[in-house]
């Protein structure tokens, strides 16, 4: 009895000294996204579509407290607001504005990475596309940690943290989605969106308003513009061969 | 084994130390849910591939995260040292396997925090998290008190007060509807369920939520349950009061076990009433488990005490079912 009572507290030590000596994940490790694929012959077009986006119901950003971090405070010593009614007199910014429908055949993924950064523990930019098997380069600018906390639904959800300056990993999403959030659960207000599209025609509004999605195939779209917390508005939109069609959004409320 | 001290004094203060230890590992994780800081740190079983994270102490969210992982590693490393304590020191084997029980539900416990973060916080693995803490409290309770110098006595001289059937039955009830309705609290707290209802003490201005969905549902049956607790911890209150001479402790018991509901339910109203602010937030769950582990005890020292006539002990010593009749105050009569 004494030895069967020595070999289980053996046991039971050796189980726990496993457990707190694991291997956990390399969180500072880059993953190396898959290459795009090659892309079909692309569907060259030379049309565009442009409008700006409005907004004038009078409200506006609020300021954002960041005494969850220290170092956060410190970079923005004047102060920092939300980013969700940004733009100027009656403009609205960051609004994803993309085709939704109407476009046929297969386009080629960007070669170009695309580059979602933690500055001043805010995202930038704080709204942005990509296609779908596009790489993103997710980098923390600060000299804090941040995790990166994807919350999609229909792409794979993922948190990974990066605990120091400068680091980055690639990631790519394998199918469409309008929007995909990032949060970081380190400084709660800190969240993003990125749309993910099959196609490289759609834009995001700058401060002005204005957006503009060139290299447009021509035909008649569905276009739809999508806002964080306005929601979403669609047009049909015919562009020509060469030709620039208009489609501006208003996101005041009716009346 | 069987020439060990009647009574380790060593162990039994660092068993009631361990105990106090889980309450304050349960208040920290509390406090996780709380702030939401439960993804702060995304990796496990290390944090930010590290045990040590940079600058992890002055950020309020990663504080609260790390901080419970430290805790809990302490905690675990103290539930073996006892383990490896009672199995060397501790010659009744029940309490032994007590022991090895306590340390197999805290590295399931550790299982289950890891799995939680690195599957987003699953409804099903947090309930779970939040479940087996108040087992293990449970047990490490019950190991500090079966390794205590008054319940070796007691075993020794085998005292039945009177009152004692009513006042273990009570208690035990009171037990399992307070653990019940913890885990009621951790489902509506999993499934973001707080503020469901919005107003207190009211429902929706009534006493009857004008309709249900799940939120509701588990929000209001958490609600009812603080009423059922509440008249079980008063009956369990008054049995107490009719406690034979030599008592003193489980009246005590009973009187804690009042007071505690009582700010237990403040503290719910004040969750709601602030909209989860952290503070009422974190407490409030700090003081369910205290409430459990009060009720714990007092099932556990009123059986001690003759609370089970005609059954066996653990060691086996046979309780005479007459001895509880014995003492000059029967006022306590069922």
């Amino acid at each position: 009895m004494r030895k069967y009572r020595f070999w289980m507290i053996c046991v039971l030590a050796v189980s726990l000294f496993g457990v707190a000596c694991g291997g956990g994940e390399e969180a500072a490790a880059p993953e190396r996204a898959a290459a795009p694929e090659p892309a079909p012959a692309p569907a060259a077009g030379s049309g565009g579509i442009t409008g700006v986006i409005t907004y004038a119901n009078g409200d506006a950003d609020t300021a954002i407290s960041m005494d969850a971090d220290p170092v956060c405070v410190g970079l923005n010593a004047e102060g920092a607001e939300t980013q969700t009614i940004t733009g100027a007199e009656g403009k609205l910014a960051n609004v994803f504005v993309y085709i939704k429908s109407g476009l046929s055949g297969s386009f080629p993924v960007s070669a170009e990475a695309a580059v979602l950064d933690q500055q001043g523990c805010m995202y930038a930019p704080h709204v942005s596309g990509v296609q779908v098997g596009q790489t993103v380069v997710i980098r923390n600018s600060d000299p804090t940690l941040h995790n990166v906390h994807a919350l999609p639904t229909v792409n794979a959800e993922f948190n990974k943290g990066q605990p120091f300056q400068n680091m980055e990993f690639e990631h790519t999403f394998d199918k469409s989605e309008v929007m995909v959030r990032f949060k970081c659960d380190v400084h709660p207000w800190m969240s993003s969106y990125m749309g993910v599209v099959e196609h490289p025609f759609f834009a995001v509004s700058a401060d002005d308003g204005s957006y503009a999605i060139d290299g447009v195939p021509a035909g008649t779209y569905t276009v739809e513009a999508w806002h964080e917390t306005l929601g979403t508005q669609t047009m049909e939109v015919t562009v020509g061969d060469s030709a620039v069609a208009a489609a501006s959004f208003d996101f005041a409320p009716a009346g | 084994m069987t020439n060990a001290p009647f009574y380790q004094r060593g162990l039994h203060r660092f068993a009631v130390i361990l105990a106090c230890c889980v309450v304050f590992l349960i208040s920290a994780g509390a406090l996780v849910t709380s702030t939401g800081s439960g993804l702060s740190v995304p990796d496990w079983p290390l944090s930010y591939g590290s045990l040590n994270p940079p600058n992890w102490w002055t950020i309020s969210t990663v504080r609260a995260e790390h901080g419970h992982r430290l805790i809990a590693g302490t905690v675990a490393m103290m539930t073996v040292l006892l383990a490896v304590w009672v199995g060397v020191r501790e010659e009744r084997r029940w309490v032994r396997r007590l022991a090895y029980l306590a340390v197999a539900a805290v590295l399931t416990q550790a299982l289950l925090g890891g799995l939680t973060v690195l599957f987003f916080l699953p409804t099903p693995i947090s309930v779970s998290h939040a479940a087996l803490a108040e087992i293990f409290l449970c047990l490490t309770v019950t190991l500090a008190l079966v390794t205590s110098r008054w319940w070796r006595a007691a075993e020794r001289e085998r005292p039945a007060l009177a009152g004692s059937p009513e006042l273990f039955r009570a208690a035990r009830l009171t037990a399992i509807l307070v653990f019940a309705q913890i885990l009621l609290g951790a489902v509506m707290r999993h499934s973001g369920a707080g503020l469901a209802i919005p107003d207190f003490p009211l429902v929706f201005g009534g006493l009857f939520p004008p309709h249900l969905d799940f939120g509701i549902a588990v929000h209001y049956a958490h609600r009812l349950g603080a009423v059922v607790v509440t008249v079980a911890i008063v009956v369990t209150l008054i049995r107490s009061r009719r406690i034979g001479a030599g008592g003193a402790g489980l009246r005590l018991l009973g009187i804690a076990l009042a007071i505690l509901v009582a700010i237990q339910i403040s503290l719910g109203g004040a969750v709601v009433l602030t909209g989860k602010a952290t503070l009422p937030n974190t407490v409030h769950v700090a003081t369910g488990a205290t409430l459990l582990a009060t009720a714990v005890l007092t099932t556990l020292a009123s059986w001690r005490l003759g609370g089970r006539r005609d059954e066996r002990l653990p060691d086996g010593v046979l309780v005479p079912p007459q001895r509880a009749t014995a003492q000059p105050n029967t006022a306590g009569g069922a």
